[in-house]
């Protein structure tokens, strides 16, 4: 039997890509003709090619700005986050498979309560400068996000935090007034990078030293940053000599770049010319399911949200599925109203998917004596591309259940703090948080400054609190399950999706079949994590 | 020459009450922006707490008439303050851009203005024959669509259909003059295509009108040749309008730039405006829109020097 060479070269790819598991492969190849000896040979060569060194890996990235800084209390922009998984550590990093691995800490342990937990930190580690990595680094860090003076972001994150103490060198303890069996997954929070500590226990992220893959050559925010490979990395990887990060902030010079080769990988693509861009034989298209949501949330304590049928109508009333055809042009996951989606831990996959019936939105709205209710969503071009179309294209689905929506486009500047939480109905696009907890604490939980929807849930809030300290991972499941099925039933939030990262290399750059969700290229780990064929 | 003393210091005194006047505009235009630097920086992580940290570190809480004269004060004397985001001194963080963008500038000028002047002389010459309508058919066609469209088409054309040119203008410290001429070429040339119609066109009517006057009706009578018509009779006195065109579209260069500037990711002031506003840095904005405001003062004051030292008629005024 002949075999076409093309054809398992073409398996390979898949498999490589992560389109196509090993299995899979070794079923395709052998139904091709190959003996499953040669068949495990090509799927070492071509699909599991091992990472070579070498190259200068030049990446075009999307929203960085000018006056971006290195204070991670303030980071905000991809530029700001994407050059501090280069230069900087954390304690600990989320791998390509979405589990959580070490970075700077080799292992952690609680108390029963999870109210302590106790990093060990990697004696290797260093500084760029040569200074060796402490506890007290660590304790600086953590705490530059505490206290009442600061102007971090990430002091939400940090409030059941009641101290951080440095046990002895390379041990850091971390204590909470309640328990938080999620500690260690939040120590990959893009805010909490390790920087060195100053004699007074502030720490110096001005100078832009740290302990990262890639250290500083050269740079200007908004513009470029040239980084080379620091020898004395603690980690595994970081395969290319140089790493040039460009930022392009313009789709189309984004695009273009990676078409004429000025660059080697783009950290998002405009979704509209994605079929056009996969055309081109140069060039790879990842495309990577998320946790990142789109939410509409409405005000559970304004009429006429304040009754659930209402709210409950206004989730059947929209096609998920068409506006993940139309808006996100398919690339994306469809919500289920929770906020926690199959990529992140703990997603109850048995929950049923929410279906668009129009009919039944009519009857619970005849039920709540509103029938031919009138609403307004506020929206901007800002929240994402094609924000403003997803609401008339639901304004439009809606009209069959009797329902009218009025679509109010806002100004883009100032739409976080002029429209959302003031207006009783907006579209809103959320980053993903590393866990269900996160996630429920910033924006579900009664008090959260950032309670989207107004929602008051007293068995929500209970059993918030109780799973956050639950180290039994099947337990803790079984409440955030519920939990789930609250949100969706009770709660004054629509998920339509979760849009997937979508960015795209030249062939020649490799990775994994793995791809992680926590952020575009591998979970802004692709330098440290790829490398040129 | 002391009458163009006097014109010259009085247009200098206008200028100055000008460029106030418009930093009172550009301080009031930057208060009304909705958001504030504290929300904008914080971005969606902002809290009620954080956002008034943040206020009171960067001064945000004292009244906006006491601001403006601390920043006023400040700017006289080309201190422009601290950034409010980066805490660097806002000059050094324009000082750099600036300079790139005067490049750029300069380098779409030195193609654009003889190539607009020469062409309009001649079309002038040959004008309602078919190179005059060619001309003018394609220089307003460039001048008609917006530069980012300008800028994409020559990216398709000369980057990625035929590879020529880098289709992004991105810079490195180490780089050679020839590689700066070539990395920019695109950009420039956008810019070129964007002012040279207005100043062609310019020159054109300026022309035309002069060449029905009686006096070169006399040249021509008395048998000066066409080339001597034109540069011996009409040009000199044609320079006042150009040179106020041409100054016009010098100013447009530097404050106009910040479309070509995002298409092809130049590292120039129009670029850090952008970012500045969106992050409502306030003083990088004031300081920009300031420098952008004395340009346009600046090059017009020069054109009116400039059309006066051209025309002694001018420096009588009844």
């Amino acid at each position: 039997m002949k075999i076409k060479p093309e054809l398992m070269h073409r398996l390979a790819d898949a498999a490589r890509t992560g389109k196509l598991s090993r299995r899979s492969f070794m079923r395709n190849a052998t139904a091709a003709g190959v003996t499953a000896a040669t068949a495990t040979g090509l799927w070492t060569t071509h699909a599991s090619a091992e990472p070579k060194r070498g190259g200068t890996f030049r990446w075009g990235i999307h929203d960085g700005n000018t006056s971006d800084t290195h204070d991670p209390g303030t980071y905000v922009t991809r530029q700001q986050i994407y050059l501090a998984h280069q230069y900087r550590s954390y304690l600990t990093m989320i791998n390509s498979d979405n589990t959580l691995g070490p970075d700077l800490a080799t292992e952690w342990s609680a108390t029963p309560d999870a109210a302590e937990w106790t990093f060990k930190i990697n004696d290797k580690a260093s500084f760029h400068s040569g200074k060796a990595l402490t506890a007290e680094d660590v304790v600086a860090s953590i705490n530059h996000h505490r206290g009442d003076k600061t102007t971090s972001a990430a002091k939400a994150l940090l409030t059941d935090v009641t101290d951080v103490v440095a046990d002895d060198a390379h041990t850091v303890t971390i204590k909470l007034g309640r328990g938080n069996a999620d500690l260690p997954w939040l120590m990959t929070d893009y805010h909490l990078a390790i920087c060195p500590a100053n004699a007074d226990g502030s720490i110096d992220w001005q100078s832009g030293d740290g302990s990262g893959p890639y250290k500083i050559e050269s740079g200007e925010f908004g513009v470029r940053w040239e980084l080379s490979r620091f020898d004395g990395w603690h980690g595994e990887g970081a395969y290319f000599d140089a790493v040039v990060m460009l930022v392009l902030n313009d789709p189309n010079a984004r695009q273009t770049a990676l078409v004429t080769g000025d660059v080697d990988c783009v950290s998002l693509v405009e979704l509209k010319t994605l079929a056009l861009l996969q055309r081109s034989p140069n060039i790879e298209v990842d495309n990577v399911p998320s946790g990142a949501a789109i939410t509409m949330p409405m005000f559970c304590d304004t009429p006429p949200f304040d009754d659930v049928n209402v709210r409950m109508a206004l989730k059947l009333a929209i096609d998920r599925q068409e506006i993940i055809d139309k808006i996100a042009f398919g690339a994306a996951t469809m919500g289920n109203d929770f906020h926690l989606a199959p990529v992140q831990p703990f997603f109850p996959a048995d929950i049923p998917q929410r279906e668009y019936d129009p009919d039944q939105a009519k009857s619970l709205l005849k039920k709540a004596g509103a029938e031919g209710v009138s609403v307004k969503i506020h929206t901007a071009d800002s929240v994402f591309s094609g924000a403003v179309d997803m609401c008339v294209l639901y304004a439009e689905q809606a009209r069959a259940a009797g329902i009218n929506i009025e679509v109010v486009r806002e100004p883009s500047d100032g739409y976080y703090s002029d429209v959302w939480l003031k207006k009783a109905f907006t579209a809103v696009s959320w980053g993903a948080r590393p866990t269900p907890d996160v996630m429920f604490t910033l924006a579900y939980k009664s008090d959260a400054a950032w309670n989207e929807s107004h929602w008051q849930n007293e068995r929500f809030n209970e059993l918030l609190l109780v799973a956050k300290a639950e180290l039994d991972e099947a337990k803790r499941a079984e409440m955030y399950h519920e939990m789930c099925m609250l949100m969706r039933d009770d709660g004054g939030t629509i998920i339509p999706f979760f849009n997937n990262f979508v960015y795209a290399h030249d062939k020649k750059v490799q990775h994994n079949a793995d791809l992680a969700a926590s952020w575009e290229c591998d979970g802004a780990r692709a330098p440290s994590r790829w490398w040129f064929a | 020459m002391g009458d163009v003393v006097t014109i010259i210091l009085k247009r200098l005194g206008l200028g100055v009450v000008t460029l106030f006047v418009i930093s009172v505009l550009i301080f009031s235009a930057v208060e009304m922006l909705p958001g504030d630097v504290a929300e904008a920086v914080l971005g969606q992580g902002a809290t009620a707490e954080t956002v008034e940290a943040m206020r009171l570190q960067l001064g945000l809480d004292q009244p906006a008439p006491i601001r403006y004269f601390h920043w006023l004060g400040g700017a006289i004397q080309g201190d422009f303050g601290q950034s409010l985001i980066s805490s660097e001194r806002v000059s050094e963080k324009i000082g750099p851009r600036l300079l790139n963008t005067l490049f750029l500038a300069s380098y779409a000028a030195v193609i654009a203005v003889p190539i607009a002047i020469v062409l309009g002389v001649i079309v002038a010459l040959l004008r309602n024959t078919i190179f005059d309508r060619v001309a003018n058919v394609l220089t307003l066609t460039s001048i008609s669509s917006p530069e980012f469209f300008l800028g994409y088409i020559l990216i398709l054309y000369l980057a990625v259909k035929a590879p020529i040119f880098p289709a992004i203008a991105s810079l490195s410290p180490d780089m050679t003059f020839p590689d700066l001429l070539y990395r920019t070429f695109l950009p420039a040339l956008t810019m070129v295509l964007v002012v040279t119609a207005h100043m062609m066109r310019m020159t054109r009517a300026a022309i035309i009108n002069l060449l029905a006057s009686p006096y070169i009706e006399m040249a021509r009578l008395k048998g000066a040749p066409a080339w001597k018509v034109i540069v011996r009779h009409a040009l000199p006195n044609a320079w006042a309008p150009i040179i106020n065109v041409v100054a016009l579209n010098l100013a447009y260069l530097i404050t106009g730039v910040v479309l070509v500037e995002v298409v092809f990711v130049y590292p120039g002031i129009g670029q850090l405006l952008v970012d500045a506003v969106s992050k409502r840095d306030f003083p990088v904005v004031q300081a920009v829109c300031l420098i952008f405001a004395a340009t346009f003062i600046l090059l017009n004051l020069a054109a009116d020097v400039g059309a006066i030292l051209t025309n002694p008629r001018l420096r009588h005024p009844k």
